[in-house]
C-alpha cells in the first residue's frame, strides 16, 4: 500500500470499528472481537506508517479544501507518528482490559460504551497526523463530544455532573481561546500549516506573541493547564477504561501534544527563546506541576489522586515547550511516550482493584497487596516510572527535561523537577507500601494462597504488559530521541 | 423553446408558486393540491439553480416584466447574492411540503389543508418575489403577500393548541405595523426622488445625503423591516409564532422568513441607499452593532430558560439573527460575506433542527422537554440528527455553524475589533448550554414509561435528514458556500448589483 492509503487506513479502521458496534448491539463476542481485530489492525498500521517515513517517503494528504486555501490535510512527522504509536498500542490493550472490565462489573450499554470509544480512537488518530491547525481543531473537537458519553456513561447524577464539567471547560475553553487563536495566526500569517521551525517569527511583536500563546496554552484545555484543569478529576467518574486510556492517555496526550505541536511547528522554539514569550508560561507551568503534586497528596480517591498527577505530569510536558529549548521539547514529546505507559498502568490498577473489591478509596487498601500481588507489583513499577527511577522508561523523559531547562539556564526548573518527583514519591509510593505492609482490614490469619483474590485475567493481564513496557522504555529510550530529534532542527 | 423558456426563469419562480396558490383552492382536494405545490416548487427550485448558475460569476442579469424597460416598467434583477437565497427558499420549501404532508395530519384539520397548501405557496411565492425583484414597491407587495398568508397558517396551528390564534394575531399586529413603517418609507423616497426602481433609486439618491426626507424614509425603511427580521427589541412577535404554528410551518419560517427580510434589509443598506452616506455608517455602528450584539446574549440567555423545544429554538433564532447582523454592521466585504454564509447556514440548521422537533411531537403529541426524556433509544434517527443540528448550532468543527463562525471571527479579527470576537465565541458558549439541555434529556433521563413509541415516519425523517446531511456536507467542504458568498457580498458591497446588466427575456418596448 502507499503511504497514502496507509495514512487513510489508519483513519478508517477505527471508524469502522464504531460503525461495528453501532450495528451489533447485542453480540457481544462479535462486537468485541471485531474491535480487537480493528484495534491490532491499526497498530500493524501505524507500524506499516512508521516504515515508509523511516524509508524517507514524504507523505501527504489533502482531502479536500474546507476553504479556498485551507485544506483538510494530514501529514506524518516524527511527534504524531510517536502519538499515533503510544495510541494506537494502548488500545489494544485497553480494549483487552475494557471487555473484562464492563463484564467483570456488569456495566451497561456496552455497545455504546465501545462505539464512542473507537470514535475517540479515529479523533485521535487524526489529532495525530494532522497537517494544519484546522484539521487538528476539527478532530479536537470530535474527541471532545465522542468522550462526553464515555464519562457520563453510568448515567448516575453523580456521572452527568461530572461529564457537564467535563464538557463545559473542554469546548468553553476550545471555542474561546483555542478558535480565536487559529484564526488569529491565519489573520496574521495568511497560512496555517505545521512547518518546521514556526511561522510566526516576525509576524507580530513580542508581547502579542506572549498573549497569541496563552490562547493557545490555555485554549487547548485537554493539557490541563491550572486554572482549567478542573474537568480532569470530574472525568474520573468515567469507568476506569475510559479513565485509562482516554485520561491518561489519548485526551490529555491530545492536548499536550496539540501544544508541542503548536510550540515547535507554529510559534517555533527557536522564536520561543529568542522572544521569550513563553517565560510566563513556564512558571505557570511550574506552579501547575507542584499545587497539583501537592492537592494529590490530599486526595483519598485513587483515582482522584491518579487525576491531579496526571494534572501534575502534563504540565511537565508544557514546560517542555515553555522552556524553548530544543532538549526541552524532545523531553516533552518523550514524556508523552513515558507517561502514557506509566499512568495507563496505574489506571489499569485502579480498575482492576475496583472490579475485584469494590474499593475506590485509598484507605480501605490497607494489605491489599497481599490478595492482589500482580495487580500491585505492575502498580508499583508504573509509580516508580512516574516518578522517574531507573531502569524505567520515566527516568529518561526528566532527565531531558532537566537538560533541557538547563540549556536554557533556568536552574530553578531543575529545582522544580526535582521537588516534584519527591512529591510524587510522597503520594505515589504509600499506595504500594500500604497494599504489601499493612495488615489487612479483616485479617483472619489465613495463609496467602487462600487469600489471592486478583481481578478477572482480563484485567490483571493488560496492567502487567504496560508495566513491563516501561521497563522496556527505558532501554530504547535513545532510538526515540533520535526519531524526535528532527523536530526541532528548525526551518528544512 | 427550452431556451425561451428558460429565458423567462425570472419571472417564472415567482409566477408558478402563483399560479399554483389558487389551484389548490380550485381543485379543493388535498392530494392534488400537495402535487400541484410539488410541482411548482420544483420547477421553481430548477429554475432558481439555472439562474444561480448563470450569476455565480458575478454577472448580474436583469428581467424586464412585459418588456417593458425600467424605471417605467417593473424590473427583476439577479445577482449571486439573491440566486442564492432563491435557491435556500425553494430548497426548503422542496423538502417542507412532503413533511407537511404527514405532520399536518396530526394538527390541522382535513378540510383545511387544501387551505393549508393554497396559504404554502402564496407565502412562498412572496418570499420569492422580495428576493427577486429589483424593484421597492414591489418588495412591499410581494412582502404582505407573504405575510398575510404566513398569518393564516399560524393560525392554522390552533386546531392543536388554540394560542395559536394569539400568536397569529400577535404578528398580525406587529406585521403590519411593519409593513405600514416599510411602505411609509417607501413614500418618503419616492416623494424625494421620484422613482421606485432600485437601480434608479440608487443613482437619484447619491445626491441627497442631507435630505432630510431621504433620511427618515431610511429610517422608516429600516425599522419597517427590522420587525421582519426580528432585530432584537423588535422580535416578540417571533417566539410565539414560531412555536404555535404547525410543525412544518415552524421549520420553513425559520429556515427562510426572517433570511429573506435580512436580505431585503443589506439590499436597501448597501444597495438603495449608497454606502458612503455618512447617517448609514452611524446606524449600523451606534444601531445595529449594538443590538446585534445584545440579541446574540439576551436571546441566548432566554432560550436557555426554555422548557418549550419550539420556543428555545425560536429564541435561538433571535440570537442567531444577531450574528448575522454583527455581519452586516461590521461594514466590510468579509463581514458582509460572513452575514451571506451565516444566512444559507443557519438555514440548514434550523430548518433541520424545526423538522426533528417536529417529528418528535408527531410522536409524543408535545414539544415540553420533559416529555421528551429517555427518547434517545427509542427515536435513535430524530434524536442523533438533533445532536447534530445542536452542535451545528454550537458550532463545532465538522458542521455548518462553525464555517460560520470561522468566517465572522475573522471578519472581526480583520478589523482587530478583540471584543466583538470576544463577545461572538463567548456567546456561542451560552448555546452549548441550551443544546446540552436538550442532549441530557434525550439521552441521559431514563424513559418516562416503556409505551410504544417508535421512530418517526420516513417521510419526516428523509426531510430532516437530507438538512443534516447538508449541514454536514456544507460544514467540510465550505468551499463553495463560501465562494458564492464572497461573490454575493462583492456584488452587494461593491454596488455590482447596480452595474448595467445583461437582459434576458423580452425587450425593446419602450
Amino acid at each position: 500500500m502507499t503511504p497514502e492509503n496507509l495514512l487513510i487506513t489508519a483513519m478508517v479502521l477505527p471508524l469502522l470499528a464504531c460503525i461495528a458496534c453501532v450495528l451489533l448491539p447485542k453480540q457481544d463476542n462479535l462486537r468485541d472481537g471485531l474491535t480487537l481485530v480493528a484495534a491490532i489492525a491499526l497498530f500493524v498500521t501505524v507500524l506499516a506508517i512508521l516504515d515508509a517515513y523511516n524509508a524517507g517517503q514524504v507523505v501527504e494528504l489533502n482531502l479536500w479544501s474546507f476553504q479556498p486555501g485551507i485544506e483538510l490535510a494530514f501529514s506524518i512527522e516524527p511527534l504524531g507518528l510517536v502519538f499515533a504509536l503510544v495510541a494506537s498500542s494502548l488500545w489494544i490493550l485497553t480494549h483487552i482490559y475494557g471487555v473484562g472490565y464492563m463484564r467483570g462489573n456488569k456495566e451497561i450499554k456496552h455497545a455504546r460504551f465501545f462505539a464512542c470509544f473507537a470514535f475517540a480512537i479515529f479523533a485521535t488518530m487524526g489529532i495525530a497526523f494532522s497537517a494544519n491547525l484546522l484539521t487538528l481543531f476539527l478532530f479536537y473537537e470530535f474527541l471532545t463530544v465522542s468522550t462526553y458519553p464515555l464519562v457520563a456513561h453510568k448515567e448516575t447524577p453523580e456521572a452527568k455532573a461530572g461529564a457537564r464539567v467535563y464538557l463545559g471547560i473542554l469546548m468553553s475553553t476550545s471555542i474561546v481561546f483555542l478558535l480565536t487563536a487559529i484564526i488569529w495566526t491565519f489573520v496574521l500569517t495568511g497560512q496555517m500549516d505545521f512547518t518546521a521551525g514556526g511561522i510566526l517569527a516576525g509576524k507580530i511583536d513580542d508581547g502579542m506573541l506572549a498573549i497569541l500563546l496563552a490562547l493557545f496554552a490555555f485554549g487547548i484545555g485537554k493539557a490541563a493547564l491550572m486554572p482549567f484543569h478542573r474537568w480532569l478529576p470530574a472525568a474520573m467518574v468515567a469507568p476506569t477504561p475510559v479513565s485509562a486510556l482516554l485520561h491518561a492517555v489519548a485526551v490529555v496526550k491530545a492536548g499536550v501534544f496539540s501544544m508541542l505541536k503548536i510550540g515547535v511547528y507554529i510559534f517555533g522554539i527557536d522564536n520561543l527563546a529568542a522572544t521569550g514569550a513563553s517565560t510566563w508560561l513556564m512558571w505557570l507551568a511550574a506552579f501547575s506541576i507542584l499545587a497539583a503534586s501537592i492537592i494529590a497528596m490530599q486526595q483519598d480517591n485513587l483515582k482522584r489522586r491518579l487525576a491531579y498527577s496526571t494534572v501534575s505530569q502534563l504540565s511537565y510536558i508544557t514546560l517542555g515547550v515553555a522552556l524553548a529549548s530544543s532538549m526541552g521539547a524532545i523531553g516533552g514529546g518523550m514524556h508523552i511516550v513515558t507517561h502514557a505507559f506509566g499512568k495507563i498502568t496505574l489506571f489499569m490498577c485502579a480498575g482492576a482493584i475496583y472490579v475485584a473489591t469494590h474499593k475506590t478509596e485509598i484507605s480501605q487498601m490497607r494489605g491489599l497487596g497481599r490478595a492482589m500481588p500482580f495487580t500491585f507489583i505492575a502498580f508499583g513499577i508504573g509509580a516508580l516510572s512516574i516518578i522517574g527511577l531507573p531502569p524505567l522508561g520515566g527516568s529518561w523523559s526528566k532527565w531531558l527535561l532537566m537538560v533541557g531547562a538547563a540549556d536554557a539556564n533556568q536552574q530553578i526548573m531543575i529545582g522544580v523537577l526535582m521537588l516534584s518527583s519527591m512529591l510524587n514519591v510522597a503520594y505515589l509510593l504509600p499506595i504500594f507500601a500500604r497494599g504489601f505492609f499493612l495488615a489487612q482490614q479483616d485479617d483472619d490469619g489465613a495463609g496467602w494462597r487462600e487469600r489471592l483474590s486478583e481481578a478477572p485475567l482480563l484485567c490483571v493481564l493488560p496492567p502487567c504488559i504496560t508495566a513491563l513496557s516501561c521497563l522496556v522504555l527505558f532501554f530504547y529510550a535513545g532510538e526515540i530521541q533520535a526519531f524526535l530529534a528532527p523536530i526541532v532542527s528548525g526551518g528544512s | 423553446m427550452m431556451s425561451s423558456v428558460l429565458s423567462h426563469s425570472p419571472i417564472l419562480v415567482v409566477l408558478l408558486p402563483l399560479l399554483a396558490g389558487p389551484l389548490c383552492m380550485l381543485f379543493g382536494n388535498r392530494t392534488i393540491a400537495y402535487f400541484v405545490s410539488i410541482l411548482a416548487s420544483l420547477c421553481s427550485f430548477l429554475l432558481s439553480v439555472y439562474l444561480l448558475s448563470l450569476v455565480s460569476d458575478g454577472t448580474v442579469l436583469s428581467y424586464h416584466l412585459g418588456g417593458w424597460a425600467p424605471p417605467l416598467g417593473i424590473e427583476y434583477r439577479v445577482d449571486a447574492a439573491n440566486a442564492l437565497v432563491l435557491v435556500i427558499v425553494s430548497v426548503i420549501s422542496i423538502l417542507t411540503l412532503p413533511y407537511a404532508r404527514k405532520s399536518i395530519e396530526g394538527e390541522i384539520a382535513e378540510k383545511h389543508h387544501t387551505l393549508f397548501y393554497a396559504c404554502f405557496m402564496m407565502c412562498f411565492t412572496g418570499l420569492m418575489g422580495v428576493t427577486i425583484t429589483g424593484d421597492a414597491f414591489n418588495v412591499f407587495v410581494f412582502l404582505e403577500v407573504s405575510s398575510l398568508s404566513t398569518y393564516v397558517l399560524v393560525a392554522l396551528g390552533a386546531e392543536k393548541d388554540r394560542r395559536a390564534l394569539s400568536a397569529a394575531y400577535d404578528y398580525l399586529i406587529l406585521g403590519t405595523i411593519g409593513a405600514t413603517f416599510f411602505v411609509i418609507g417607501l413614500g418618503l423616497i419616492y416623494m424625494a426622488t421620484g422613482t421606485l426602481n432600485m437601480v434608479d433609486l440608487a443613482e437619484r439618491i447619491t445626491s441627497l445625503e442631507n435630505n432630510r426626507t431621504v433620511r427618515s424614509g431610511f429610517a422608516f425603511i429600516v425599522v419597517g423591516m427590522g420587525v421582519k427580521v426580528a432585530i432584537f427589541p423588535l422580535h416578540r412577535w417571533l417566539p410565539g409564532a414560531y412555536t404555535y404554528a404547525p410543525s412544518a410551518i415552524s421549520a420553513f419560517l425559520a429556515a427562510t422568513a426572517t433570511k429573506v427580510a435580512i436580505y431585503v434589509v443589506m439590499r436597501f443598506i448597501f444597495l438603495v441607499f449608497s454606502t458612503k452616506f455618512g447617517f448609514e455608517k452611524d446606524t449600523l455602528t451606534f444601531i445595529f452593532f449594538p443590538l446585534a450584539i445584545v440579541a446574540m446574549f439576551a436571546a441566548s440567555f432566554t432560550a436557555v430558560y426554555q422548557v418549550n423545544l419550539k420556543r428555545l429554538l425560536a429564541f435561538s433564532s433571535v440570537a442567531q439573527i444577531g450574528y448575522m447582523l454583527l455581519g452586516i454592521s461590521l461594514f466590510t466585504v468579509t463581514g458582509l460575506s460572513a452575514a451571506m454564509v451565516h444566512l444559507f447556514n443557519h438555514a440548514l440548521t434550523k430548518g433541520a433542527l424545526f423538522f426533528a422537533i417536529g417529528a418528535i411531537i408527531y410522536r409524543i403529541g408535545s414539544p415540553m422537554l420533559p416529555n421528551m426524556a429517555g427518547l434517545g433509544r427509542k427515536m435513535p434517527w430524530t434524536s442523533a440528527a438533533i445532536v447534530i443540528g445542536g452542535l451545528s448550532l454550537i458550532g463545532v468543527p465538522g458542521t455548518v455553524g462553525f464555517v460560520s463562525k470561522w468566517v465572522l471571527l475573522k471578519a472581526a479579527l480583520e478589523q482587530n475589533y478583540w471584543l466583538v470576537s470576544l463577545a461572538i465565541v463567548l456567546s456561542s458558549l451560552i448555546s452549548i448550554v441550551y443544546v446540552w439541555k436538550i442532549i441530557e434529556q434525550l439521552y441521559l433521563q431514563p424513559a418516562k414509561s416503556d409505551d410504544a413509541i417508535t421512530e418517526a415516519p420516513l417521510s419526516l425523517l428523509i426531510p430532516t435528514w437530507i438538512l443534516i446531511l447538508g449541514s454536514v456536507w456544507f460544514g467540510v467542504n465550505a468551499e463553495f458556500t463560501v465562494q458564492v458568498s464572497t461573490t454575493a457580498a462583492e456584488s452587494l458591497f461593491h454596488g455590482k448589483f447596480l452595474e448595467p446588466a445583461t437582459i434576458m427575456g423580452l425587450e425593446g418596448r419602450p
